[in-house]
């Protein structure tokens, strides 16, 4: 069992990147340690900014920082960082167009018995909604550095959340088949289309292989591009599927089960499932208990799956 | 040296045209920031219209973006952009909106929320520092702005890395769109609130050009700290009628009232006020 967890694999690319690219600059708000970030701050300490616990200001200077040239990453609890500091990031980041990207640390529902307070089972559908800001979420550490290597290329606004804990490896290392803003497809198949991101992405993966014991065959996209979404694959998908299925660690309302409807609905209709969190303050448990109560598993995908294919 | 006295009447007039032909605006905080945004540009800052992207230009960060009016009638004047763009104003599809937005040449960052410039500026003060420049950095704020609490967030950043590269200037005309300031959230004082959090503070009168760039200058010359500069202007500076008037933060003159703010202004900038 891997036991990185992405934050860390983040941190330690951006050790890497920051030691030729002197305009690379982390902030934290007092969340180095929680961001797995400490080893950076030791590494590049004069291209590290501390704010305090100050999420708002975390994001206004970074954006201030950004306009004079550096590549900001902002890194704090996604909890904080998508509703706190949510105008800093409409208005200083993405309404300003501002080289900054913003870390979103033990995303979802990371956080376990903390509370509603800790989790962020929003921020797809905060941060989505504000232009020019994108949204990723990758499923791995191993997708995780991809990303974080491709943003470093470009100088647009992100938000990119990770979970708290290590998760087992979907890609094998340096054999990522990544590609910017386009939705890995992990398994093609004629009854089923899956849709996930994240944390959710390694248990889809695990019922299509179960779904083909059954011998129902199922398409699977890695949809770590939130936004912008591929909508061609998502199109490519259901188009020669029964049913999609979306999963994701996200409450149901606009997450990126309601972006796939949307797409669906209006290029190939066809039923489409969002397997979610619920619009309440979820149950207290570490995410798998969580994820297990509200069927946010692969024994979650594979009954909704058979019973899509049993209308 | 150009007659600024005359200049900074004549950008007023600027934005009573703006105003009056879009029926919107903030002519209150406008009038009441002119010679703030006056004395930066045409006394301080290092800006120019060709070189918008030069990495040692001064930064400037209008944080109480409802009067960009008057940061209009300023960089138009400055060469930034002809002066037919100003008829445009919150006109359909127009770029020149009710706030700042770096689409226009020479705005640096959007704002229009307040409480936001504040923290930017520490970031662009930050970024100065590690590379080794010389730009400062400039930030106006209204006093109305300071109840937001992130501005306290970004006084606090500043203070803590003792940012002297920066100069914050409060427009402090002690009224906002409710009334005034201290009836609405108290403000005073200035003085121990900004030095708590580990900054200089200056005074200047806020409508008079050399008080101003007096205190820019001593600013410069102060170490170890950032400094705020508490300007205390009058709202609507520059026609009586509209002065210290709650009514016209946001009020839009009629015919008449036009008319007669014209000719003030017209008389005010031929005085040696």
């Amino acid at each position: 069992m891997n036991k990185i967890p992405n934050r860390q694999a983040i941190c330690e690319l951006l050790i890497e990147r920051a030691n030729t690219d002197k305009d690379i600059v982390v902030l934290c708000s007092d969340s180095r340690g929680s961001a797995s970030m400490t080893p950076y701050v030791e590494a590049h300490p004069d291209q590290f900014v501390e704010v305090g616990i100050a999420e708002q200001s975390l994001v206004s200077v970074a954006a201030g920082l950004a306009r004079c040239g550096k590549k900001a990453f902002a890194a704090s609890p996604a909890c904080f960082l998508s509703t706190r500091s949510m105008e800093q990031a409409k208005v200083d980041v993405a309404y300003s167009n501002t080289n900054v990207t913003l870390i979103g640390i033990s995303g979802g529902v990371s956080y376990g018995a903390l509370g509603m307070t800790h989790h962020s089972a929003q921020d797809i559908a905060t941060m989505a909604s504000i232009p020019n800001m994108r949204v990723y979420i990758p499923s791995d550490r191993h997708q995780t550095r991809c990303l974080v290597d491709a943003l470093l290329q470009d100088e647009k606004p992100a938000y990119i959340r990770v979970g708290r804990n290590p998760v087992e490896d979907v890609y094998e290392e340096g054999q990522v088949p990544f590609v910017m803003d386009q939705a890995t497809v992990l398994s093609e198949g004629e009854d089923i289309a899956i849709v996930a991101c994240g944390e959710m992405v390694k248990p889809a993966q695990e019922a299509v292989a179960a779904l083909k014991e059954k011998g129902i065959s199922a398409t699977l996209l890695d949809m770590y591009c939130v936004k912008p979404i591929d909508q061609d694959a998502v199109i490519r998908a259901a188009e020669r599927a029964k049913a999609v299925i979306t999963i994701e660690e996200h409450t149901y309302i606009g997450g990126l089960g309601s972006m796939v409807a949307q797409i669906v609905s209006a290029n190939c209709p066809k039923k489409v499932v969002n397997l979610a969190l619920p619009d309440a303050p979820v149950i207290t448990g570490v995410s798998k208990q969580v994820f297990d109560y509200y069927g946010l598993n692969a024994e979650g995908i594979v009954k909704t799956a058979e019973k899509l294919l049993a209308e | 040296m150009e007659n600024l006295n005359k200049l900074r009447f004549e950008l007023r007039q600027d934005v009573l045209d703006m105003i009056y032909r879009a029926k919107t605006g903030h002519i209150g905080g406008d009038f009441s920031v002119m010679d703030i945004l006056v004395t930066l540009y045409y006394r301080q800052l290092n800006v120019a219209p060709d070189r918008t992207q030069d990495p040692d230009r001064d930064r400037f960060v209008l944080s109480k973006g409802h009067s960009v009016e008057a940061l209009y009638a300023v960089l138009c004047s400055k060469g930034f952009f002809p002066k037919s763009d100003l008829l445009t104003y919150s006109q359909y599809m127009s770029k020149y909106i009710g706030h700042p937005n770096n689409k226009i040449s020479g705005i640096e960052m959007n704002s229009g929320s307040l409480g936001h410039g504040l923290s930017v500026s520490v970031g662009m003060a930050l970024a100065g520092r590690m590379d080794q420049r010389s730009y400062r950095v400039y930030v106006v704020m209204g006093d109305g702005e300071l109840a937001e609490g992130s501005v306290w967030e970004g006084a606090m950043a500043a203070g803590h890395y003792k940012l002297d590269n920066l100069c914050a200037v409060v427009d402090r005309n002690r009224l906002q769109i409710s009334g005034c300031t201290e009836d609405v959230m108290a403000h005073d004082s200035q003085d121990e609130r900004w030095a708590s959090f580990g900054w200089h503070v200056l005074h200047a009168e806020g409508n008079n050009l050399d008080s101003l760039n007096n205190a820019f200058e001593t600013a410069k010359t102060l170490k170890g700290k950032p400094t705020v500069i508490i300007a205390d202007t009058t709202k609507g500076y520059g026609v009586s009628f509209i002065e210290n008037q709650a009514g016209w933060h946001h009020r839009v003159p009629t015919e008449e009232e036009y008319q007669k703010a014209t000719e003030e202004l017209k008389k005010r900038g031929e005085a040696n006020e």
